[in-house]
């Protein structure tokens, strides 16, 4: 054994790139909601690309080592300490045996994440280590960490080395008012002209219901078209017959408190999609907390394959200059 | 004789009690020690308790029952 939670934080799970291939069957990939921490993770402590990484939120974990190794704190813009010490983040630090790192009270963003030389050992459930809480599988024991846990590191190790470091240039801030990219559709139809407009006019409020499933929002009241409901779609004018949810889709129930669905969401439903958050920007949006405000940018499928061309050729660059 | 300030570790909705028909951890007047409940901060449907992280007599709450709180922000004044 080689990590020993002392105190989870809150809600930290084991996630690597996720499930991917099940949607079609219900599965939800899971896997890290910030992909460039994750990855710039792995890149920094010379890991494989998929190797297994811990996920926090708001509060970081309490860990002890109990092996020589090599660890990178990334994602949100949280003091990281080594006994006691502060440590840089977004760079590979090594910890001796006994060492405890812990964390101190958060800046920005909202989801550190912990890279370890090796990745963290978990069985892999369906091609992936990442935690499927809500159903209890992958990851650690299907669950959130809990104190006394135990973790074992993995072989996904390449090139092990302390002291990378990610220019700062290409350190995420974390705004307090997020510009996510939405491609609108596919039921936009649905809302007047002037909701949509509305939608898109709003800083929306992030709401304590904000978690991997999905985030929540209040700032603003949507109408919907009249219409007669089609067969199957029920009487609230938020639904439409039954249809996939894509992976960052919004949806508006009853007109109020939009949500975006993220990585552990339901996989189809009844709720109008109103738009979809480009991919890359999941990031983001992971990044965002509860109180903090988050605008939605319209983009339409050329802009959006433009944003996640260009961010995931940043992530290149910067997985080769860390090589 | 000083004051100290219980603040916020996470954003949520505070609450002054464990549930609903329960009592309040604490009000105006009670000793706490350190380490002890004051309140609970609700997010991601989770309930957080909220720790005093000091030894004295609550002197006032700083935010009402199910208000919105963020991180850092003042909770509970004690008299130390």
């Amino acid at each position: 054994m080689t990590i020993r939670v002392q105190d989870p934080g809150l809600e930290t799970t084991v996630q690597d790139t996720g499930r991917l291939g099940y949607y079609s069957i219900g599965f939800p990939p899971s896997g890290a909601l910030d992909s460039f921490a994750y990855h710039v993770g792995n890149a920094l402590v010379g890991n494989e690309p998929g190797a297994a990484a811990l996920e926090a939120v708001y509060l970081g974990p309490t860990l002890e080592f109990t092996v020589d190794t090599v660890v990178a704190v990334t994602g949100a813009d949280i003091p990281a300490f080594v006994d006691g010490e502060e440590i840089p983040t977004w760079e590979s630090v090594a910890v001796s045996s006994g060492s405890v790192l812990s964390f101190g009270q958060l800046r920005a963003g909202a989801r550190p994440y912990v890279a370890v030389a090796g990745g963290i050992d978990v069985p892999l459930y369906y091609g992936s280590r990442s935690t499927y809480t809500l159903v209890g599988i992958g990851g650690f024991q299907g669950r959130a960490l809990r104190a006394g846990d135990e973790l074992a590191l993995g072989s996904d190790a390449r090139d092990v080395k302390a002291g990378r470091r990610l220019e700062s240039g290409d350190v995420p801030v974390h705004p307090s008012t997020a510009e996510v990219h939405l491609l609108v559709g596919l039921h936009s139809y649905r809302l007047t002209d002037d909701s949509l407009a509305r939608f898109t006019d709003t800083e929306w409020k992030v709401t304590p219901d904000a978690n991997r499933v999905g985030y929540r929002f209040r700032g603003a009241e949507l109408e919907f078209v009249p219409r007669e409901q089609p067969f199957g779609a029920g009487s609230d004018p938020a639904n439409v017959t039954d249809c996939g949810y894509p992976v960052g889709s919004v949806q508006v129930p009853g007109g109020v408190e939009p949500i975006v669905l993220l990585q552990d969401a339901v996989t189809g439903g009844g709720y109008a999609t109103l738009g979809t958050v480009v991919s890359v920007d999941r990031d983001r949006l992971a990044q965002t907390k509860t109180g903090d405000r988050t605008r939605f940018v319209p983009v339409d499928l050329d802009g959006a394959l433009e944003v996640r061309r260009d961010r995931l050729g940043a992530l290149d660059r910067i997985r080769s200059a860390l090589a | 004789m000083g004051n100290h300030t219980i603040t916020s570790r996470t954003p949520g909705v505070f609450y002054h009690r464990p549930s609903p028909d329960a009592d309040p951890y604490v009000t105006e007047g009670s000793s706490v020690a350190e380490g002890d409940t004051v309140g609970l901060v609700e997010v991601m449907k989770t309930f957080h308790e909220v720790k005093a992280d000091a030894a004295g007599t609550v002197a006032r709450f700083l935010v009402e029952n199910e208000d919105e709180v963020t991180i850092g922000q003042d909770l509970v004044e004690l008299e130390t």
